[in-house]
């Protein structure tokens, strides 16, 4: 249910910076998300084209950018991608980590005309 | 037609994290300390709440919002039997609250007479986390029966909090519970998190949940 809210939120920002710029339509909306983000892509989708029908957004193309999540380890100063869960590093094995990407939760850009 | 590109680099729930910090700023203007109690359905939010406010009494001044999906008092009727006060917000079926709730959720509250106002979020393990409240701290209720894996499942909801309260350890001699692996979980995601083991039946590990709240809290309210 939360990707109602989002979607929401996306066409506010998407809007009132198209309008700023004095856009008559806005043909791409550029999302990124992290590994660590919860968000369903095709329920987006699904609400974008209801709530952005009869705006200069209706029948923008959303391009989602996943960003995996990485880790550091403390103790090696290696970095490792996060798995399908997060884990400990795999060359020498310490939860001694920080999260360094994943969490992206943003608008990065939008695509107007004028 | 020329395609021109914008720059925004906006975070997508920047309108509900303006909010928040106003929300914040009206706790911090009353001297009131807010928490933000998340957890899944049936992990003991309530009975924590319930449990707290016994413990606390006489010590604080609490007021709680109530969120829930449906039009129901059920919680909130508990809260209002041991003399809270208690506000219950009906999300129509949605899966968080948001700034905008609890915003106006603090404008029923008698702010002036308060010094903690604990939040119960809709039971869900997902989206609460994405949606700052303005509280001063993120408290997520895990408990034994849920199962030792569930930081690795729910990885946003382990990073995004202050502390973890882990509930019902008096059923540890009746399930499969791994509580190193649970806390390596943790540790990974969220590194130096205080965590507090405790039961609401037995009201075991209570002490130092109780103590850390009251480290929090100013006292001038009380008289």
């Amino acid at each position: 249910m939360h990707e109602l809210s989002i979607t929401e939120n996306i066409l506010n920002i998407a809007l009132d910076h198209a309008k700023k710029e004095n856009a008559s339509k806005v043909t791409d909306i550029n999302i990124h998300i992290g590994q660590l983000s919860s968000i369903v892509d095709d329920s987006v989708q699904f609400y974008w084209d209801i709530i952005a029908k009869d705006t200069i957004c209706e029948g923008a193309r959303l391009n989602f950018s996943r960003i995996p999540g990485k880790f550091i380890c403390l103790d090696c100063q290696k970095d490792y991608l996060m798995g399908s869960e997060p884990g400990p590093c795999p060359s020498c094995k310490s939860y001694n980590v920080r999260i360094i990407t994943g969490q992206e939760f943003q608008l990065d850009s939008i695509n107007i005309e004028k | 037609m020329p395609n021109e590109k914008v720059k925004i680099l906006e975070n997508i729930l920047s309108a509900n994290d303006q909010l928040a910090i106003q929300n914040r700023k009206i706790l911090d203007q009353n001297d009131i300390f807010g928490i933000n109690i998340m957890a899944s359905p049936g992990a003991g939010k309530t009975s924590v709440i319930l449990k707290t406010l016994n413990l606390l009494e006489g010590k604080a001044r609490i007021g709680v919002i109530e969120g829930d999906t449906a039009p129901v008092t059920i919680d909130s009727d508990k809260v209002n039997a041991l003399g809270s006060p208690a506000i219950q917000i009906n999300t129509g079926g949605n899966c968080h609250l948001d700034s905008v709730m609890i915003e106006s959720a603090l404008k029923q509250l008698p702010l002036y007479e308060l010094n903690l106002i604990i939040v119960e979020n809709v039971g869900n393990l997902v989206c609460p986390s994405s949606f700052d409240l303005g509280t001063h701290a993120r408290v997520l209720i895990a408990s034994i029966p849920e199962g030792d894996d569930k930081p690795y499942k729910y990885p946003g909801m382990y990073r995004g909090v202050d502390v973890v309260i882990l509930n019902k350890i008096d059923l540890k001699p009746y399930v499969d519970f791994n509580e190193v692996y649970f806390q390596k979980g943790i540790e990974l995601l969220n590194p130096g998190v205080l965590i507090f083991p405790l039961s609401c039946k037995t009201e075991e590990g209570f002490s130092p949940w109780i103590n850390w709240i009251k480290s929090r809290l100013t006292n001038n309210k009380l008289h």
